[in-house]
């Protein structure tokens, strides 16, 4: 039963392998379906090009309800998966500022990886700020510690903070996806294109 | 008879909803085996840590933030992250290779000159940088991986970068459009 490392049915030797070879899908269909052009990726946000908010939200959607069914199956343990812990604070207070490098970068980290790849010079200028930024964080640490730790909730899902099913949850994602998705089609259809 | 002429593919991308299905079961294969998600600024995170160890290694023992990621026994960068970034460059190049898309550029709006999108990219990269560090992880290993176990701050944090993105795209707009 999974997930197979932690239970020692694939040896932890593997590990960076797997790494190397996980990546290489990764990066593969990040490129291929479009997220190493910074003014393809911001589209979303103008409406004239939405393969960020499709891509993403299906990728979500699908892992959701997969890992979800996998579960159920009996085939990967949920309790033993690694679930991004909350820290309410840090959580809302990082998102933003994220929020503000790509609207400003055109990339997230992984994408600028995927642009520099097939030679995007904007996008190794901003890895460049990438390492700034993480830099800087290191020097500013000690003065925003309690923000930083402020609000931690555990390593808690949605559902069990709402203290609703975990899978009526899910659903209800799903069809705020669909819902987005349809939206996206009607607004892309008004949206004048924009050449790039 | 047409005429043969080499086709370009450098603008054919992948259907969206096929690729977000087959991002979204790399993600589900990547925590059926490891028991954990994707990430990306981890890598950068860990280049730095090793940076500032080597040129100031005393420096880096008393950091409060650097010295979390550093043990006696382990290098930072014989991390899963950073082979699984160096497998994202090599994915990205084999994609890039097959749909004719390697050519070094500098992807700009025609409204403003090369050299301010180089300035707006480093300052976007640096917020980027420290937001992820703020907040945990980046769109990789904070919001979609977090999304792919229900995570409440992974939740949190998505809605918090495309809500402050999608308004700051609009402040700076005359930058991409």
């Amino acid at each position: 039963m999974g997930p197979l490392i932690p239970n020692n049915i694939i040896p932890a030797d593997w590990n960076n392998a797997i790494a190397l070879l996980i990546g290489m899908l990764f990066g593969f269909v990040l490129e291929a379906s479009g997220f190493s052009s910074s003014r393809k990726i911001m589209g979303t946000f103008f409406g004239y090009d939405f393969v960020v908010l499709r891509v993403f939200f299906t990728a979500a959607i699908t892992s959701m309800v997969g890992i979800l069914y996998l579960d159920y199956f009996g085939w990967l343990d949920f309790g033993q998966l690694y679930i991004h812990p909350t820290y309410l604070m840090s959580a809302i207070i990082g998102g933003v500022i994220m929020g503000a490098g790509f609207a400003l970068g055109g990339y997230c980290p992984g994408t600028s990886y995927c642009a520099i790849a097939i030679g995007k010079l904007d996008a190794l200028v901003y890895s460049i700020g990438l390492f700034l930024g993480i830099y800087l964080f290191t020097f500013i640490y000690p003065w925003i510690e309690n923000m930083f730790n402020w609000g931690f909730m555990g390593y808690v899902t949605a559902p069990e903070i709402l203290g609703i099913n975990a899978n009526l949850f899910v659903f209800f994602v799903v069809i705020i996806a669909l819902g987005m998705f349809f939206a996206a089609t009607i607004v892309q259809r008004k949206v004048k294109k924009v050449e790039y | 008879m047409k005429e043969k002429v080499k086709k370009d593919h450098s603008n054919t991308y992948l259907n969206p909803y096929f690729g977000g299905v087959m991002l979204g079961i790399i993600l589900i294969l990547t925590f059926y085996i490891t028991g954990r998600g994707l990430g990306a600024s981890g890598a950068a995170k860990s280049t730095v840590v090793t940076t500032i160890q080597s040129v100031a290694p005393d420096y880096a023992k008393k950091s409060p933030y650097v010295s979390q990621f550093i043990s006696d026994d382990d290098h930072p960068m014989n991390n899963w992250l950073v082979f699984e970034v160096i497998g994202v460059f090599a994915g990205a190049f084999l994609s890039g290779i097959l749909y004719g898309r390697l050519k070094p550029k500098v992807e700009h709006s025609p409204k403003i000159t090369t050299r301010k999108r180089l300035l707006v990219a480093l300052i976007g990269g640096t917020l980027f940088g420290f937001g992820s560090q703020v907040a945990r992880g980046c769109t990789s290993g904070a919001a979609l991986s977090g999304m792919a176990v229900i995570s409440f701050g992974g939740i949190i944090t998505m809605m918090g970068i495309f809500g402050s993105a999608y308004l700051f795209s609009w402040i700076f707009k005359r930058n991409w459009i």
